[in-house]
C-alpha cells in the first residue's frame, strides 16, 4: 500500500540528517521494516479497545470479548441464517435457524421435547470425536456455574442437568417444563457451547469441579478456528482449524486481535491501511470515516435496542408521572442526535400522536422537544419553579454521553431544572445500576434474543428488576403481560399484548428513549462477508478478503 | 560496605511492610463493587453475591488481609480479574517492556538534556542558553500523550515515515525473538535476527521521544544548574587561575562535580517515566505495566493493583540503592558508614 511510495521520502531524510543521531536511527530502523509487503489475503487484523480476560465465556469475570472468543473456538448445536436487508446490509436472521454441530434436530410433545442429531464426523481440536456425552456435560455446566451463563440459560427455561441426556452417542435429548419458544434460539447465543468434556475434566480439580480455571486459559473446543496463541491485554491469535465440520470452511486462515486502547491510533491505523478491521470507535469517528469514503463502514440498527434517559420513579420528584412526561417533553432530541450522536443512530421519538404503537421493539415515543408543553406539565405536578436533581453517566462511555448529558443540563436550566452531572466510573456503574440510587441516568439496553417482552424482562419487569431497571420501575399490569406474552402463541393475541405493553410504558415514561443506535465497525474495503450478530461482534467463519 | 548495603537493606523492609497494609487498604477504598463489576451484564442479586463469595469479598477484611500476605509471602500476588492471568505473571512479563520503553526514552532525554544543559550553563545569557530554556519549558509543558498523537499523526500518519503504532515489533512481518531478558532490543540481538532489532528499535524511537520529551526538562535543568554552581565554585576559579585549559576545566573538573546531582536526579526521574508512561503506552499500544496499572484501577482488580503498587515500591527501593552507590562511586565523600 502507500508503503513505498514514501520510500525515497525516507530515503532523503536520511541523508540529509546523516548528522543527528536520532534521524539516523529511526530511518535505518524504517528502511528495514519498509520491506513489507500488503498483509496476506487470508490473515485478517482487527484491533479493538480490549480483548478477551478469559477464553471460556462461562468463567465468572468473563468479559464481553470472552463471549466474541468462545463464539470463534466452540460450536453450539445450532446456528441462525442470514438475510440481506433493503439497503444491502447483510445480518443474521433471527427466524432461520440452521444446523451447526447438530445436523437436524426434531421438536415432539408440543414443543417439550427437543431430539438433537449429532454430526458423527465433528471432531474437537485435539482430533478427539465430539458425542453426546461432551453435549450432555457442556449444558449441565452451563445451567450449574451460576452467574450470567445460568441466567441466560433460564431465559430458555433450561435450568436443570435432569433436563438433558444422552439418548446415543451422537444424539442428544433436551425436556421442558413447558414450550418455549425462546428456547431454541437461546441455544444459538455463546453459552451453550459444546465443551471437550475428556479434556476438561483431566483439569478439573474438587474446587472446580467444571474446570473453568483450565479452560479460562486454554482452548478446549471444536469450533472453526482455535486459539494459536494469547496475550491478555496485548492481543489474541485464532488459527482456523482445517478439520472443522460443522460449516463451510472459513476463507480466513489466521485472525489477529490487537488490543489498542487509544481509539484515536485505532483510526489512524485502519486509514492508513495497517490493519483491516476496527470496532469500537467513538460515533464521532464512524461518522467522518463514512463521510470521507475510504473505508466500509457498516452500521446496522442493533436489535432490541433502546438508548435512552432513565428517571427513577421511587425518587422524588420522578415517582409523578407529569414530571417524567415533562422531562420527555423537555429533552433536546434533535441536538442530541447531532452532537453525540453524530446521527449514528435513529430517532426514538416524535412519532404520530394519533396511531397506536405498533407491536414491536423498539418504538419511538409520541414525545417531541416541546418547553410549553413540559412547562405545563411541570405547573400541573406542582413544580412550576423547577428542581435540582442528579444526572449519572458510565465514565466509559463519556466520548457520548458526556455531550448529551451537557446538552440535558443546558437544555432543563430553561424549565427551571438544575441539573449536577455525575460520571461514574466502570466498576462502579453496575453496582450503582444495581442499587437502584441514580435519580437520572443515561443508558441503553440490547437483547440478545428478539422479543419484545425479552428486552421488558430485563428492563421494565418489577417483578423480576435486574441491574437494567434502573428506573426501578414496577407496574403488576406490565408484569402480567409480560409473561403472557412470552406464552402467548397465537400471533394476533401476541401483536394486542406487545401494543397494549407499548403504550403503558410510553405513557408512564420510566426511561425516555432518545434513539435506536447502529452497531458500527469499519473496515478495509476489500473486507467481505460482515454479518450483523445478536452479539454484535464479529463471526469470523463469514469473513473474507478480496 | 557489604555492612552498609546490608543496614539499608534493613531499612527498606519497615516501607515494604507499609505498603502492603497501605496498598491493600487503598484498594478496598477505590470506588465501585469489583464483584458487581464483574457479573456484568444480565447481573442478578444472587450471581453477585456468588461472585463475592468466589473472590472473598464477603469475608471480614482481616480474614482477607490475613489471606492476602500468606499469599505473598508463598509468592502468590493473586489473579488478576480483567486479564485473566496470575498477577506475578503479568508484572513479569510486561515489566520489562515498559522498562525497555523507560530506558529508550532516557537516554534520549540524557543524549539531549545534558548537553545542552552543560551548553547552556558554559554561556550563560546567550543564545544557547535562551534555546535550552526555551526547550525545557515547550518539553514540560506539553502533556505526552498530546506529543505521542502529534508525532503519530505526523510521522506515522502525514509523512508514513513511522512504523505503524502497533506495539514492540509487528509479528506479520518480524519474529517476535524469544524471551531471555524481555528486551527486544536485547533479545533480536541475542537471537541474531537484525532485521527485528531494527524493527523493534524503529516501534521504540516515537514512544522513547514522546516519553524522553518530558524528562528532558528535568534533566537539562539540573545539568545547567549544578554545572553553574561547580564552575563558579572556587576549585574552578582556582584552576582557571592556574591557567588550565578551557576544556580540562570544563569537563576535567566542572562536569565530574556537577554529575552528582544529575545521577541523583536520573533515579528520580526514571521511576517518575515509569509512572508516567502509561497514556504513552496507550497511543502506542504498548503492551506494559503502565496500561496495565490504569486498567486495574478503573475495574477495582484489587490483586492487580496491590501487586502493581507493591512491586513499583520495591523497584523504587532499589533503584535508590543504585543511585545511591552511583553517588557513592562519583564522590567519595558520599558514603554510608557515617
Amino acid at each position: 500500500m502507500a508503503k513505498s511510495k514514501s520510500a525515497i521520502a525516507r530515503m532523503q531524510a536520511y541523508r540529509s540528517q546523516t548528522s543527528l543521531l536520532i534521524a539516523a536511527t529511526l530511518s535505518l530502523g524504517l528502511l528495514h521494516s519498509s520491506a513489507h509487503a500488503e498483509t496476506p489475503k487470508d490473515v485478517l487484523i482487527e484491533v479493538a479497545e480490549h480483548g478477551p480476560n478469559s477464553l471460556d465465556a462461562m468463567a465468572p469475570a468473563a468479559n464481553e470479548f470472552s463471549q466474541m472468543t468462545s463464539w470463534q473456538i466452540y460450536d453450539r448445536l445450532i446456528t441462525h441464517g442470514t438475510k440481506t436487508l433493503p439497503d444491502g446490509k447483510v445480518m443474521y436472521d433471527a427466524t432461520k435457524i440452521e444446523p451447526e454441530l447438530a445436523k437436524s434436530w426434531e421438536v415432539q410433545d408440543g414443543g417439550k421435547t427437543l431430539i438433537f442429531h449429532l454430526r458423527e464426523d465433528a471432531t474437537f481440536h485435539d482430533g478427539s470425536p465430539v458425542t453426546a456425552d461432551d453435549v450432555k456435560w457442556s449444558f449441565d455446566r452451563a445451567v450449574s456455574v451460576g452467574g450470567f451463563p445460568t441466567v441466560q440459560m433460564a431465559a430458555g427455561s433450561l435450568t436443570d442437568p435432569k433436563q438433558f441426556s444422552v439418548v446415543d452417542a451422537h444424539t442428544f435429548k433436551i425436556t421442558l417444563p413447558v414450550a418455549d419458544k425462546l428456547t431454541l434460539p437461546d441455544l444459538a447465543v455463546p453459552v451453550p457451547y459444546v465443551v471437550n468434556k475428556k479434556l476438561a475434566l483431566q483439569h478439573a480439580t474438587t474446587d472446580d469441579p467444571w474446570a473453568l480455571k483450565w479452560t479460562s486459559l486454554n482452548d478446549a473446543g471444536g469450533g472453526p478456528f482455535k486459539v494459536g496463541s494469547w496475550k491478555s491485554g496485548d492481543r489474541i491469535v485464532f488459527d482456523r482449524f482445517d478439520n472443522w465440520k460443522s460449516g463451510p470452511t472459513p476463507a480466513l486462515k489466521r485472525v489477529v486481535l490487537r488490543e489498542i486502547t487509544s481509539p484515536g491510533t485505532r483510526r489512524a491505523l485502519l486509514e492508513k491501511g495497517d490493519v483491516d478491521v476496527s470496532v469500537g470507535l467513538p460515533p464521532k469517528d464512524y461518522a467522518e470515516l463514512a463521510a470521507a469514503g475510504k473505508v466500509n463502514v457498516i452500521g446496522t440498527l442493533m436489535q432490541n435496542e433502546q438508548f435512552n434517559v432513565d428517571l427513577n420513579v421511587t425518587m422524588k420528584p420522578f415517582d409523578d408521572k407529569r414530571v417524567r412526561q415533562a422531562i420527555a417533553y423537555a429533552l433536546p432530541y434533535d441536538s442530541i442526535m447531532k452532537q453525540a450522536l453524530y446521527e449514528r443512530g435513529r430517532p426514538l421519538f416524535g412519532a404520530d400522536p394519533t396511531t397506536p404503537f405498533p407491536p414491536k421493539w423498539p418504538v419511538a415515543s409520541k414525545y417531541n422537544t416541546d418547553l410549553d408543553k413540559a412547562k405545563a406539565l411541570l405547573k400541573d405536578a406542582g413544580y412550576a419553579d423547577g428542581f435540582k436533581s442528579d444526572l449519572y453517566i458510565d465514565m466509559s462511555q463519556t466520548t457520548v454521553q458526556e455531550p448529551m448529558a451537557l446538552l440535558i443540563q443546558e437544555q432543563l436550566k430553561k424549565i427551571g431544572i438544575s441539573i449536577e452531572i455525575h460520571k461514574v466510573p466502570g466498576s462502579e456503574w453496575f453496582a450503582k445500576m444495581g442499587s437502584k440510587s441514580m435519580p437520572m441516568d443515561i443508558n441503553y439496553f440490547y437483547g440478545w434474543l428478539d422479543y419484545p417482552e425479552y428486552f421488558y424482562f430485563w428492563t421494565y419487569d418489577g417483578k423480576n428488576n435486574s441491574v437494567f431497571n434502573t428506573a426501578n420501575y414496577s407496574n403488576p399490569e406490565l408484569d402480567k403481560l409480560i409473561e403472557q406474552a412470552r406464552f402467548e402463541s397465537d400471533p394476533t393475541a401476541y401483536d394486542a399484548i406487545i401494543t397494549k405493553m407499548n403504550t403503558i410504558a410510553m405513557d408512564d415514561v420510566p426511561r425516555v428513549p432518545v434513539a435506536h443506535l447502529y452497531s458500527d465497525i469499519a473496515m478495509q474495503k476489500n473486507v467481505k462477508g460482515y454479518v450483523y450478530w445478536f452479539h454484535t461482534h464479529l463471526d469470523l467463519r463469514s469473513i473474507s478478503k478480496e | 560496605m557489604a555492612l552498609s548495603f546490608a543496614k539499608r537493606i534493613a531499612t527498606a523492609i519497615p516501607s515494604i511492610i507499609g505498603v502492603v497494609v497501605v496498598t491493600f487498604l487503598l484498594a478496598r477504598a477505590l470506588p465501585g463493587d469489583a464483584a458487581a463489576y464483574y457479573a456484568g451484564s444480565s447481573a442478578t442479586p444472587e450471581s453477585i453475591a456468588q461472585i463475592r463469595n468466589a473472590l472473598g469479598l464477603d469475608r471480614s477484611l482481616w480474614f482477607q488481609f490475613g489471606d492476602y500476605t500468606s499469599r505473598l509471602l508463598h509468592g502468590d500476588l493473586g489473579t488478576s480479574l480483567s486479564s485473566g492471568q496470575p498477577v506475578f505473571q503479568d508484572l513479569v512479563t510486561r515489566l520489562p517492556v515498559s522498562i525497555e520503553l523507560t530506558l529508550c526514552a532516557l537516554v534520549f532525554a540524557m543524549l539531549i538534556g545534558l548537553p545542552l544543559g552543560i551548553a547552556a550553563a558554559t554561556r550563560p545569557g546567550k543564545a544557547i542558553d535562551h534555546l535550552c530554556r526555551i526547550i525545557v519549558s515547550v518539553g514540560a509543558a506539553f502533556p505526552t500523550f498530546f506529543v505521542a498523537l502529534g508525532l503519530v499523526y505526523v510521522f506515522y500518519f502525514r509523512l508514513g515515515i513511522a512504523p505503524e503504532p502497533l506495539g514492540r515489533l509487528n509479528d506479520t512481518y518480524f519474529s517476535i525473538p524469544p524471551t531471555v531478558t524481555g528486551l527486544y532490543l536485547i533479545d533480536t540481538l541475542l537471537a541474531g535476527d537484525i532485521q527485528a532489532f531494527w524493527a523493534s528499535l524503529s516501534q521504540l524511537m516515537l514512544p522513547s521521544i514522546s516519553l524522553g520529551l518530558f524528562a528532558l526538562a528535568p534533566i537539562a535543568r539540573i545539568a545547567r544548574a549544578s554545572m553553574l554552581a561547580s564552575l563558579s565554585s572556587d576549585f574552578c576559579r582556582t584552576a582557571r587561575a592556574m591557567g588550565l585549559s578551557r576544556a580540562r576545566i570544563v569537563y576535567g573538573y566542572g562536569l565530574r562535580n556537577a554529575m552528582l546531582p544529575v545521577v541523583n536526579i536520573l533515579g528520580m526521574v526514571f521511576s517518575f517515566l515509569l509512572g508516567a508512561n502509561v497514556l504513552v503506552e496507550q497511543v502506542f499500544a504498548w503492551p506494559g505495566i503502565g496500561a496495565y496499572a490504569v486498567n486495574a484501577v478503573i475495574t477495582s482488580d484489587y490483586a492487580a493493583v496491590q501487586g502493581f503498587v507493591l512491586m513499583m515500591a520495591i523497584l523504587y527501593i532499589l533503584l535508590n540503592l543504585v543511585v545511591d552507590l552511583a553517588a557513592a562511586a562519583i564522590d567519595p565523600r558520599v558514603r554510608y558508614d557515617g
